[in-house]
């Protein structure tokens, strides 16, 4: 083995030690596969028990809940236990109004947050931040009780707005958050690129950050929707619920998290067929925005490329 | 388990003259020999066609403008590409007379064989120097105290760095310079033993300081184990190489190997006119 090297060279012990390292590596290479096997079985088996409530909650609900799904009970009013059919048309438009003015009214807040955040350092921003972390793990029946003083109150009856308006405040903190982060993954150099051309720093941001940020806002507002649409705290003090079709902001309203809770605790079976029948609905509903929020950030990232 | 690389036959040795002024160097045989090596990903060409050798004890480097595949060719020969799922390797890559592609060789025991350096310095931030210098030969199973001392010493002092750390063994690697860092991936990578070292770009994130004493290193570390170095600098590579290997993108975006010779005769002679228009500064 020696033979490649000059005599007297000092890398004779070293080839004695390459071969007791192969050696050794060698010998020992099942001991480390066997490890290897057992280290992965055991992520396996824990991945797998961490599934089951998982699966099972999703499994359940899809099978109780299929079971109640129509086409009346898409398009129709609720009908009284004991009345066959009937559906949850009122509950699913208010949902829609509901969510659509709370997502309105945190939009440009949340985005323009984000950007603040992102582009600034020191105090006040990182005061700011963590205010909007506070706020997020801010229980979200506190954010019903606080809309029900500062607007059901102040009205003197319960409204569809008073519920946008608390889970706008809900969705704050997500869409600001959501922003922040996307913004800042924008590379500074793209920045730099801007100012470099004489562009203020309003220009940049508006014209090339912005922009390359499209697909983590949108991301981060489709998650922020689907916090949410399946709250039910929030809405128990100011939308408070209704058997009757409605679309107007200013009057108590019905919404599908509020036909889960207040159907599923009856004593009458096709009332709780119509909560599982809606809980189902809520969870895709749920799983679309998620998977569409992915899909569209991707879809948007290859359209530029 | 991959057989040992065979060293050169000693009738072919002893025939060497010794210690004369004008003695040919040691004759250099293949240690890595690849045939017809294409690696795809996601079945798009990233470089294709190789067929080289990598001969004994001799710095090898690889250049070429960015985009010819300077840097999946090097990681094809430890099966790093193995990491990637959309990766794909065809052709035949031999260590001694083991094809690394095999279905007996492991990936594992393979990769001790052939280390690696990375572009950027990037020792376990949680682990000492010391630690960081044995760790391979832990994650390899050793356990002998007496061998890992010995191994890390030997190694710290093949990468220059024992003078320095021999009295903070113990510190962060985080407390090192950047070069000094990158120092310590060598050793870190020497202490396993390897036969071939690759180096990718090793010196791309280090202050001309710092790179110098990367490229002495190389040259030092020859007698020690082969080197397969990629880099973006055609000075580099003639400062630190005796073998040069030329990559161009071809029209496919693939790239492909123009011509490998010794490192003096591509420079100054080059077969290929692309090679002469490259190492000329007409392009790239």
């Amino acid at each position: 083995m020696a033979a490649v090297l000059a005599p007297g060279s000092l890398v004779d012990p070293l080839i004695a030690r390459r071969e007791e390292i192969r050696r050794i590596a060698d010998a020992s290479l099942g001991r480390r596969r066997l490890y290897g096997r057992i280290a992965i079985t055991v992520c396996g088996i824990f991945l797998l028990i961490a599934l089951i409530p998982l699966i099972a909650v999703i499994a359940y609900t899809v099978q109780r809940g299929i079971q109640a799904w129509s086409v009346a009970f898409f398009t129709q009013l609720p009908t009284p236990a004991g009345i066959p059919g009937g559906g949850i048309s009122n509950a699913i438009i208010g949902s829609l109004i509901i969510d659509g003015i709370a997502i309105a009214g945190a939009l440009p807040f949340g985005l323009l947050g984000g950007l603040f955040l992102a582009e600034s350092e020191g105090r006040i921003a990182s005061t700011i931040r963590f205010t909007t972390d506070v706020l997020s793990g801010v229980p979200s029946i506190v954010l019903g009780i606080f809309a029900y003083i500062v607007l059901v109150r102040t009205l003197g009856h319960f409204s569809a707005i008073a519920a946008s308006f608390a889970l706008g405040v809900l969705m704050l903190p997500v869409i600001m958050r959501a922003s922040e982060t996307a913004i800042r993954s924008v590379p500074d150099s793209l920045t730099e690129a801007g100012l470099s051309l004489g562009a203020r720093k309003v220009t940049v941001s508006m014209r090339v950050v912005l922009p390359a940020a499209l697909p983590g806002l949108i991301t981060g507002v489709l998650l922020a929707l689907a916090r949410g649409i399946g709250e039910t705290a929030p809405l128990l003090f100011t939308a408070i619920g209704s058997e009757y079709y409605s679309t107007s902001p200013l009057k108590p309203i019905a919404a599908m998290p509020l036909v889960v809770y207040q159907d599923g605790i009856q004593a009458y079976s096709d009332l709780q067929a119509r909560a599982w029948g809606t809980a189902l609905f809520l969870v895709l509903l749920v799983l679309i925005l998620s998977v569409g929020s992915r899909l569209m950030a991707s879809w948007i990232g290859r359209v530029r490329r | 388990m991959i057989e040992p690389v065979p060293s050169v036959d000693s009738s072919v040795a002893a025939s060497d003259p010794m210690g004369g002024v004008s003695a040919p160097p040691r004759l250099h045989p293949p240690i890595m020999r690849l045939q017809d090596v294409t690696v795809s990903f996601d079945g798009r060409k990233a470089v294709r066609n190789v067929t080289m050798n990598i001969p004994r004890h001799q710095v090898t480097a690889l250049i070429g403008p960015s985009g010819s595949g300077k840097t999946t060719l090097l990681r094809a020969l430890n099966r790093m590409h193995d990491q990637v799922r959309a990766a794909k390797v065809s052709g035949n890559v031999f260590l001694g007379d083991t094809d690394i592609y095999g279905g007996s060789v492991q990936p594992t025991l393979l990769r001790s064989q052939v280390g690696m350096v990375f572009q950027r310095p990037n020792p376990f931030p949680t682990m000492s120097i010391y630690e960081n210098a044995v760790a391979g030969l832990k994650f390899n199973g050793v356990r002998k105290k007496s061998l890992l001392n010995e191994a890390a010493e030997s190694a710290l002092i093949a990468a220059a760095l024992w003078d320095s750390v021999r009295d903070r063994l113990k510190a962060h690697a985080s407390t090192l310079s950047g070069g000094e860092q990158q120092r310590l991936c060598i050793a870190r990578a020497l202490a396993v033993e390897p036969e071939v070292l690759l180096m990718d770009e090793p010196t791309s994130s280090l202050d001309p300081i710092a790179t110098r004493r990367i490229e002495e290193l190389v040259g030092e570390l020859k007698d020690r184990v082969t080197i397969v170095i990629v880099t973006h600098n055609m000075q580099q590579a003639m400062r630190v190489s005796d073998n040069c290997a030329f990559l161009l993108m071809g029209s496919d975006k693939a790239g492909e190997l123009i011509e490998v010779a010794p490192t003096k005769e591509l420079f100054d002679s080059p077969a290929d006119a692309r090679t002469l228009d490259y190492v000329n500064g007409r392009f790239g």
